[in-house]
Formats: C-alpha cells, structure tokens, sequence
C-alpha cells in the first residue's frame, strides 16, 4: 500500500500526485496520514483506487469525486463528497455541514451524525447515514436516496423533487412540500440495499418514506405566497 | 469569515502553558482571519481592590512612564503599567470611572480595550503570528482565553476593529460572521447611554449582551434576547471570569468543534485548529448544535 504523508507533503502535491502519477501506475490502494483537518484530500479523483485517510479531514473531502473509493477513519468538514459523481465515501466519525451537497452520484456513508444540510440540492447520489442528520437536509433534493437510521432534524426535505428520504428515528419537522408517503417493497429493497452498503444492521420496516407532495412544481398563483 | 480559537485549562499543572499550547490553535486559523488578530485571557488575579486596564496607543513612541508620573501628580495614587509592545496593563485601586475619565481628559489616544480583575485583551493588525509575537502570546499563563483571527468584513482593518470586544468587566466576545442590524442596536444603547466606540458589528453585539447581564438576565436569557434583537450569523464564543461560552445561530451558518479532554476544553472554527494540542486523538471532538448554549466552567 502507498502511503502518503500530510506533515512531508502538502495538501496540492498529494491531489497531484493523485490526478498526475497515479493513473496508468500499478497502485490501487493508498493511505494518507496525518490528515490534521486540511482541506481538499483527495477531491476529483478520476482514477479507480482505494484511499484510506487515517485521522480528521476538513472540508471538501472527496469532493467532485469518480470512480474512487475513500474511507476516513475519523470525522470530516462541511462539503464532503460534494457533487461526488460515481464511486463512494465512507466516513467513520461525523460529517459537518452540507455533507454530499449536490452530489450527482456515488454513495457516500457516514456512521456518526451529519451537521446541517446533508444532501442539500443532490442529485442522484445515495447518502447513508448511521447517526442523526441537522436541519434543512435535502433541501431540494433533486433525485438519488438518502437512509437516516437516527433522527432528522428541522425542515427535512423541504422544496424536494424526485430525490427520496428514508428515517428511522424522530422527524423533528417536514420542510415545505415534503410528505409521508406508504411504503412499497420498492422501498424496503432499496433502503435494504443501501444499510448492505453501508454495512448497517437495521430492519427496512421500521423506516418512514418522505417524499415531494410535487405541489410546488408549477407556479400557483392562487397561493398567495403562504406555503 | 474570521476563526475563532478558546482554551480552558482543566489541569491546575498545564496553567502556565496556555499560550504555547493556544498559539498553533491561533496560527491555524490564519486562513481565515490574515488582518488582525487578538486574546482575551484571564490569568493572575488584581487584588480584590484592584483592577487591570488593558490600554492601547497607535503611537509606538507613547512615553508610558509619563502617564504613570501625570496619574500620580493628578490622581495622588501609585499606578502599575506593564508595557507590552504598545499595549500596557494598568493595575489600579482606584475607581475606574475615575481612571476612564482621567484618561479621557489627559490621555485621548490612549484606548481602552478591557476592563477586569482578571482580564486582559492584547488586539492589532497583522496576521495571528504576527499578533502573537508582538504580545508574547506563547508565553502567556492563565486559566481560559478567547480569541480570534479577523477577515475584515462589515467595518475598517484597524487595532480597535480587532476582536476580542469587551464591556463592562471581565467580560469579552469574540464573533465569526456578521450582522446586518448593528445600527439600530447601537441606536438603542444610545438612549441608554451605553456608547459604542468603534463602527464595529460586534461591538454593538457585545455591549447589547453585557448590558441584559448588567440588568439582570444570566448570560442564557440574554443570549435568548440577542437571537431576538440581533439579526445575523454567529458563532459567539465568550469569556467571563470563571467560564466560556458558545453559540451558534439557528442556521450554524459558521463553524466551530469542540474537543473535550480531561486537562483541557478547545473551541476552534475548524478542527485543524485542534489538531495539534496534546494527547487530542483521546478528546471527545463534537460540533455544537445550532442555537443551543454550551458552558464550561474552569
């Protein structure tokens, strides 16, 4: 396994590294040590590979990412895995604000608890998360699955499109236009599909489906701004 | 943006090295805040009958030992200054009505940063390390300290713009984010006749709190009255004599982690700020949530 040290080197030479020498080399497995809350690790990786970041990341990690399969053995910032487009990251502690923000695809499991605005605007990534997501997630969440195994927050889904929410624990409020909707065995195989990813034991019946009530997809006129 | 930094030392023994283990915490956080930087620590006690004043001139050439001489002249009482670059730390008994005044009167270039039996605020431009070499701030000893790292926003790049901001005594507040309603708070304090010396947002922040302490409300009621009164984002982390204090507001627009350990608590905005104390990878590390009041004591 490659190791890469973040007290020898900088943040800018190991992305570098990452996008330059590493493709058409024979490593598929790194680490990266010493990651001391930088910002940046390891953000659009275009190779196939997995990265194992040992400690805390900042912000941003694995953000724009494709094809490679990164786990932080620690928490991480706001922004990780923003607008990932394929592959996955899994996060072993926390994830701070805005976690998976416009993420177009990929999967990103997080096994503490998320900050604010998980999911915010994604659009087509899978989000899994262990723990209990902060206010505002999925704000206009535009497609992809997100499984909450804890409880959600404030405003949950609110202005949703197509993206579906799944939790199991407490939902402290719905956001504008977000519903309960039945469960189907559509449901259960996806979210069972999902916790099999994220290597998470829980029961897919105990979970509730949130989705767009699709009442402000077109302009009302009549509804006088009250929503 | 800006960085705010805080350290509690809960292990009697790790007291005298306050500064050396806040100044990487400090220096971290220069990404976020380049033009100025500042502390407020509470470290060795006035006596009962004393108070420290932490004073500030622009002139490099201030001439400290003449303003002991005139405060003895006018005053007929003996005063301390320590000199720190061109800050000094005045210790004395008398009223400190009396000595604001006094230097009002004689010394108008001279500010005043704190007021406290406790505390004391270092504040300049240039970056953190800058800032902490000028002041010594590693050699620093105390008990619990604040501070910030600025990236000038809402008001000019100046010494009196620099956080930490005080009011009252003991009392001192440092802010990541903004306000946007600080005129019609420092309007409101006015008819109060609690004046505002800088055009600063948090300024105005800082005053509006310790005034709802001075009327009465613990620092939770008069948290509750700011999120009514103060329209903006914040992280508000705060210092009085014996605790820190955190909030974030209800949308946690800025960051900020905590690590709990059992000689020490740290806040930082980011936890690269963290990432170095001691013995950190055994700290409980969790981010505040949104609107809710954390207090350590020390």
């Amino acid at each position: 396994m490659e190791s890469l040290d973040l007290e020898k080197m900088s943040v800018r030479e190991i992305n570098q590294y990452l996008h330059k020498t590493l493709p058409g080399n024979d490593v598929t497995e790194l680490e990266i040590v010493n990651p001391t809350g930088e910002h940046n690790i390891a953000v659009g990786m275009d190779t196939e590979c997995t990265i194992d970041v040992r400690g805390h990341a900042g912000y941003y990690l694995g953000g724009m990412n494709k094809k490679a399969n990164i786990t932080v053995h620690g928490n991480v910032g706001t922004g990780v895995a923003e607008n990932m487009m394929s592959g996955s990251v899994h996060v072993k502690g926390f994830a701070s604000a805005s976690a998976g923000a416009t993420g177009h695809g990929g999967t990103l499991v997080i096994d503490g608890d998320t900050g604010l605005r998980c999911g915010i605007s994604m659009k087509g990534i899978d989000i899994v998360v262990g723990g209990s997501i902060g206010n505002f997630s999925g704000f206009m969440a535009q497609a992809g699955r997100m499984v909450i195994c804890g409880d959600a927050g404030e405003g949950l889904g609110d202005s949703l499109y197509e993206a579906v929410i799944y939790v199991k624990g407490a939902i402290k409020s719905l956001g504008a236009d977000a519903q309960l909707e039945e469960m189907t065995d559509a449901d259960y195989e996806a979210i069972q599909g999902l916790l099999d990813f994220a290597g998470f034991d829980h029961n897919p019946k105990d979970f509730k489906r949130v989705a767009s009530a699709k009442q402000l997809y077109n302009w009302n006129a009549d509804a006088n701004q009250e929503y | 943006m800006c960085g705010i930094v805080g350290l509690l030392i809960k292990n009697e023994m790790l007291r005298p090295q306050i500064g050396k283990m806040m100044l990487p915490m400090l220096i971290g956080m220069t990404e976020r805040g380049p033009d100025s930087a500042g502390l407020a620590i509470f470290g060795s006690a006035a006596q009962e009958n004393e108070r420290k004043i932490s004073l500030y001139t622009f002139d490099p050439e201030f001439l400290w030992k003449k303003l002991s001489d005139d405060f003895l002249d006018h005053l007929g009482s003996d005063v301390h200054l320590r000199q720190v670059a061109n800050h000094a730390v005045m210790t004395t008994n008398l009223g400190v009505d009396l000595v604001t005044i006094w230097l009002k009167e004689h010394y108008p270039s001279v500010h005043i940063l704190s007021i406290g039996q406790l505390m004391e605020v270092y504040k300049d431009v240039g970056t953190p390390a800058q800032v902490a070499q000028r002041y010594g701030f590693e050699g620093m000893s105390g008990s619990h300290l604040i501070a910030h790292t600025r990236m000038a926003t809402e008001s000019a790049v100046t010494p009196e713009g620099a956080h930490p901001f005080t009011a009252g005594e003991d009392w001192g507040l440092v802010h990541n984010g903004s306000f946007s309603n600080p005129n019609s708070i420092r309007r409101m304090l006015a008819h109060k006749g609690i004046k505002c010396v800088t055009e600063n947002d948090t300024e105005a922040a800082c005053r509006f709190l310790e005034w709802r302490m001075r009327e009465g409300d613990d620092l939770e009621t008069a948290l509750h009255a700011g999120f009514e009164e103060l329209d903006g984002f914040f992280t508000l982390l705060m210092g009085t004599k014996d605790q820190l204090a955190l909030v974030r507001d209800p949308f946690a627009c800025k960051p900020a982690v905590v690590a709990e350990h059992d000689d020490y608590v740290a806040i930082a905005s980011e936890y690269r700020s963290l990432a170095h104390l001691p013995d950190v990878k055994n700290a409980n590390i969790y981010e505040p949530k949104p609107e809710e009041l954390y207090i350590w004591k020390v």
